[in-house]
């Protein structure tokens, strides 16, 4: 299949077992979210993916390829991006030079040692057309770290759009992010390409509700169930999870 | 425009200089040397975060190196130039492929054991390097085959500034291209930088070349202006004052570690004739109170004043 396909995914640490057997698939254009209580082994998941961690059994496979031996920075070239739970972002860095750094490396020109950083015409333009989709453009020249929490999200994940990936882990995407501003997250996401996969990891169930189409339950490891949002909300193990065991 | 004018500004107080201390050439040469050494290792730390006490090791090759090739093989200086700097790139890319696999403590440790392990070799190979004895009987050719290195320094300080110049330029190029930004870049995360695709490991030691090369330019311009290399170029001091200038001159603008330099070894040269015992207090109270007042360097220091003034308004 095009796209992302995880089959028996295992990962354990000596004895204590951290994925358990996850089958998930992302197709272009989907929008999945992670969901599951603290510890349910989302973050394992994700660096599963990325490369960051190795599996001890199981496959990665992107458009059939086998990727599950690539690199962390070789699967980025591959398609796979995912933005940081906790802001990682160049902080001394204007926001256009954030945004520069994963333009020129996606074209492979970060090893070039004559030129101006800022004169690369494609990569001019797609800064500038970056800034705009995430209404940043007045930010542009400032340095990250003197943004809001909310804007630096919104670098975050502009940066990470601008490896034009194939499948987008988005890994809580408003976490830190005052309730004011969780609006312009929705929004910027509900702004994603549409031929884009994406997979959305989110403890706010307000945002997860209005942008996934599907969502996969993850606990101790393992999945529970998938479903769309109405068959989530319906599901009585789910609410369970999130309400505690005791409403009866 | 605008950023031709630190280089017009260079210029001039090189000529003042020239004129001002027409007796002390010697020692502005050593200056203009060591400035050379510290933006190698404004390389490192300032703009990529890499920290390094190990600068003495490229450095002292190159000085090794262009030493041997003018005593054995051809004495003219811009060719001894290129030898000390390739050898710099060599042994910062062989030590490098481990080295830049570190980070923090245990990276300075091993770049101070590295420095360590090419004095010690640089000893035992005597008959090579002339051991405790130094490498003496260079006799170094015309620059261009056109000037005569003088006695009183007048070939060697002119020869030594342009050489700046060159290296300044070229770094500044560097640090300005895609390239340079990577490294920024990995100063601010590497976690990041390898998260958009690019390879951390290989740009470290790309770097540490390119730093290494600098350093053993002016290793080499150290050996082609004394005439004489000995085993302090591998010297722990080396290293270290070259870390003291830079952070007093200020890290990641290339200018900081002219301007530290500058002040570094000026202060050095009037207190320690002033009172030859107690010099080390000055220079010691000195970056103390940079460090303390200024955490920037020096060349934070305007930014700072403006700050102060506005406050009192």
């Amino acid at each position: 299949m095009t796209g992302l396909e995880v089959i028996g995914l295992n990962k354990a640490f000596g004895g204590l077992t951290v994925a358990r057997d996850i089958n998930i698939t992302l197709a272009p254009g989907d929008r999945k979210a992670l969901i599951g209580p603290n510890g349910a082994g989302k973050s394992t998941f994700t660096n599963l993916i990325t490369g960051i961690l190795e599996p001890t059994s199981g496959e990665i496979r992107l458009d059939g390829r086998d990727i599950g031996k690539l690199s962390e920075a070789q699967r980025v070239k591959a398609g796979i991006a995912k933005t940081f739970q906790i802001t990682n972002l160049f902080k001394s860095l204007t926001v256009r030079d954030n945004l520069r750094l994963p333009l020129l490396e996606r074209r492979g020109l970060t090893g070039r040692l004559i030129r101006r950083s800022d004169r690369e015409g494609g990569v001019e333009d797609e800064v500038e057309s970056l800034l705009s989709q995430f209404r940043l453009s007045d930010m542009g020249d400032r340095p990250v770290e003197r943004l809001a929490y909310g804007q630096q999200r919104l670098v975050e994940m502009a940066m990470t759009l601008a490896l034009k990936p194939r499948i987008l882990i988005l890994d809580e995407p408003a976490a830190g992010v005052p309730s004011s501003e969780s609006p312009l997250i929705a929004e910027a996401i509900s702004g994603l390409p549409q031929d884009l996969a994406v997979l959305v990891i989110e403890h706010d169930m307000a945002l997860v509700f209005k942008v996934a189409r599907r969502i996969v339950v993850l606990v101790s490891g393992a999945i529970l169930t998938e479903g769309t949002p109405e068959e989530i909300a319906a599901d009585a193990r789910v609410r369970d999870l999130y309400l505690g065991a005791s409403h009866g | 425009m605008k950023s031709l004018l630190p280089f017009a500004l260079m210029a001039l107080v090189a000529v003042v200089a020239f004129y001002a201390f027409p007796y002390n050439l010697a020692f502005l040469t050593r200056v203009v040397i060591t400035m050379i050494l510290v933006l190698s290792l404004d390389l490192l730390i300032g703009v990529t975060g890499i920290d390094t006490l190990g600068q003495a090791a490229l450095y002292g090759t190159g000085a090794y190196a262009a030493g041997l090739f003018a005593v054995h093989v051809w004495a003219d200086p811009v060719a001894g130039l290129l030898v000390g700097g390739l050898a710099g790139a060599v042994v910062a890319f062989v030590s490098g492929l481990l080295l830049m696999r570190t980070h923090g403590l245990t990276l300075l440790m091993l770049t101070i054991a590295v420095a360590e392990v090419f004095q010690e070799l640089a000893n035992k190979l005597d008959w090579l390097t002339g051991g405790a004895d130094g490498l003496g009987g260079i006799t170094m050719n015309p620059v261009f085959g056109t000037w005569q290195f003088d006695f009183i320094g007048q070939t060697g300080y002119i020869y030594a500034v342009c050489v700046l110049f060159i290296v300044t330029a070229i770094l500044k190029v560097v640090i300005g291209s895609p390239f340079g930004l990577s490294l920024r870049g990995i100063k601010d995360s590497p976690a990041r930088m390898r998260a958009i695709g690019t390879p951390v490991g290989r740009r470290r030691v790309a770097v540490y070349t390119l730093a290494g090369a600098v350093a053993g330019i002016a290793g080499a311009l150290a050996a082609q202006s004394t005439a004489l290399v000995s085993l302090s170029v591998y010297d722990f001091q080396v290293s270290a004052e070259a870390m003291i200038m830079l952070i007093l001159g200020g890290t990641g603008r290339l200018w900081g570690a002219l301007i530290g330099t500058a002040v570094f070894m000026a202060v050095h040269e009037v207190a320690a004739s002033v009172d030859p015992f107690n010099w080390l207090f000055i220079i010691g109270f000195l970056v103390l109170a940079v460090v303390y007042a200024v955490p920037r360097g020096l060349i934070g220091l305007p930014e700072e004043i403006r700050r102060m003034v506005g406050r009192l308004k």
